[in-house]
């Protein structure tokens, strides 16, 4: 009897907790939308601020993010499965791997504006980027490098040994077997990673802020070495270094809750990217 | 007398230091099913596996001794595994078919060695099929994926991938294990069908499965090779008393 009600306690607070969770990101959601739905409309996700930031759309910063988000991902995807195919399938496993190993795993943990530090440092003047497109690119890219590594590495984990071993007993080389067996067998764990990286970096400020984000443009950026917008900065000059703060605060609301779309409408192709991938393959039974 | 297939002569293996495999020769004759028995852990995986040199991937094993393909040293060196791997196939313990559809499945072998001719990959699919007796079953959906098939289902596509580049030898590593009766009873008449035209060589627990198929059977306990001879004189009428006791089932 005693251990039932342990039981059932134990399940209760297990409720508990998962409701806690949701209830707050339920309450942020609600919020946000509350708040910043009204102002959201065709002109503000297409026109250029106007009259001080008071009035307009967000058009260039919307642009700013897709473009400094793309090239961060082309920059690092290759980089990144080309580093994981590496180590998972190549390198000896050593004190010296392991070591790398650790050390991507800790840079997973740097904070943001360490990379964004590193970024004016490396991209914006010893190789002379200037603040751009381009150096936000590297900067961002560096910061979601691990992760991309690390998910690839896990996705080549979970490819069966057998599988391996199928296409080596046919008479494959190994490079054969991981570009035509353990690639295709990963892929959907990779893109799942590369996705989630992606719409980290499309949220962060810290790595962009002194290495190509512009306060304000007239234009769009012509070029990877012109200076953009961003959603993530746009809304935190909205919401704190704004002359009018209380004025736009509901362009703010409505700044953020296009940020959080767009990063969830990443995470939505992440998922049926995978679930697609994934049927392509019949796994799904 | 036999003609030799594969000739094994005095093979030591180690897993770094331990001896996994103990001073094993062996005859494996040509077109003949040979069936390898023991209890587990007695290395019998571990011998078949030294056939196509799939300890390559292991940086912890160390062979010595030497392994005859007709005139072909197969561990030595020089030798191109890759080609080696064409003349032996391998199927293994678990269905493991790629992510890919069933005519890609049956045609990778032949694609990754230079085979590209639509015509010619269209016929050895169907034929390989065929050998496999899959084809009648299969022939309509070559462009599905080939996960979408039953378990023994998927073992004779993965045999009919091994039979589409024509090897010589064919190694099974427990190829039922994984499989019901049924599906074992149909591959089991696909390698007596399979010894016709290949060298077969099986690593089975099952010691009926054993009698069944196999025309010699190598009995191995620890390591060691304790007794080899034709199937029926194994099961009736073992030299050994190792031998005896584990056919009689009193270990396993």
């Amino acid at each position: 009897m005693k251990r039932k009600i342990i039981q059932i306690l134990g399940m209760a607070l297990m409720i508990a907790a998962t409701l806690v969770v949701v209830a707050i990101l339920g309450v942020v959601l609600f919020d946000l939308t509350a708040k910043g739905a009204p102002v959201l409309s065709w002109e503000f996700l297409t026109q250029s601020p106007k009259k001080g930031m008071t009035e307009g759309g967000i058009f260039p910063a919307i642009f700013g993010t897709t473009a400094v988000t793309l090239l961060s991902t082309m920059l690092a995807t290759p980089l990144g499965i080309g580093c994981a195919i590496f180590l998972h399938e190549y390198a000896p496993d050593n004190a010296f791997t392991r070591l790398i190993r650790a050390s991507i795993r800790n840079l997973a943990g740097v904070p943001s504006i360490v990379y964004g530090l590193f970024g004016v440092a490396i991209f914006v003047q010893f190789l002379g980027m200037g603040a751009s497109l381009l150096a936000a690119g590297c900067t961002l890219g560096l910061l979601t490098l691990p992760s991309i590594i690390t998910t690839t590495e896990e996705a080549l984990r979970n490819v069966p040994r057998l599988t391996r071993e199928g296409a080596l007993a046919l008479g494959a080389t190994k490079w054969e077997t991981i570009r035509t067996v353990v690639l295709p067998s990963a892929l959907p764990g990779i893109l799942t990673g590369v996705i989630l990286a992606l719409s980290r970096g499309a949220g962060e400020t810290a790595p962009i802020l002194f290495t190509g984000v512009a306060f304000y443009s007239r234009y769009l950026p012509g070029s990877v070495f012109d200076e953009f917008m961003a959603l993530p900065y746009h809304l935190y000059i909205l919401s704190t270094q704004h002359h009018a703060i209380e004025e736009v605060r509901p362009l703010a609301y409505a700044t953020a809750l296009t940020l959080i779309l767009l990063v969830f409408m990443l995470n939505l192709t992440a998922f049926w990217a995978r679930a697609r991938w994934q049927r392509s393959l019949g796994a799904g039974k | 007398m036999e003609k030799i297939k594969i000739d094994i002569q005095e093979l030591d293996l180690f897993f770094d230091k331990k001896q996994v495999l103990k001073n094993v020769s062996l005859h494996i004759p040509a077109g003949k099913i040979t069936a390898i028995i023991g209890p587990s852990g007695c290395g019998k995986s571990t011998l078949l596996r030294s056939l196509n040199r799939m300890h390559d991937l292991n940086p912890q094993a160390r062979l010595s001794g030497k392994i005859m393909l007709d005139e072909l040293n197969i561990l030595h060196g020089n030798t191109n595994v890759v080609h080696l791997r064409r003349r032996i196939g391998m199927v293994f313990q678990k269905p493991n078919p790629f992510p890919k559809s069933i005519a890609e499945n049956v045609s990778y072998g032949l694609k990754i060695n230079g085979l590209h001719d639509k015509k010619k990959l269209a016929e050895a699919v169907e034929n390989s099929l065929r050998a496999a007796a899959l084809w009648d079953e299969v022939k309509d959906d070559l462009d599905k994926s080939a996960l979408d098939l039953s378990g023994g289902q998927q073992q004779r596509l993965c045999i009919a991938r091994a039979v589409a580049v024509e090897p010589e030898v064919i190694l099974m590593d427990e190829p039922c294990s994984a499989l019901d009766p049924i599906s074992t009873a149909k591959v089991e008449e696909l390698m007596l069908e399979l010894k016709k035209k290949y060298t077969l060589v099986i690593v089975t627990h099952n010691m009926q499965q054993a009698q069944r198929v196999s025309d010699f059977t190598a009995f191995m306990y620890l390591g060691e090779l304790i007794e080899v001879g034709e199937t029926r004189q194994i099961f009736q009428k073992p030299q050994h008393d190792l031998t005896k006791n584990y056919v009689e089932g009193h270990f396993g």
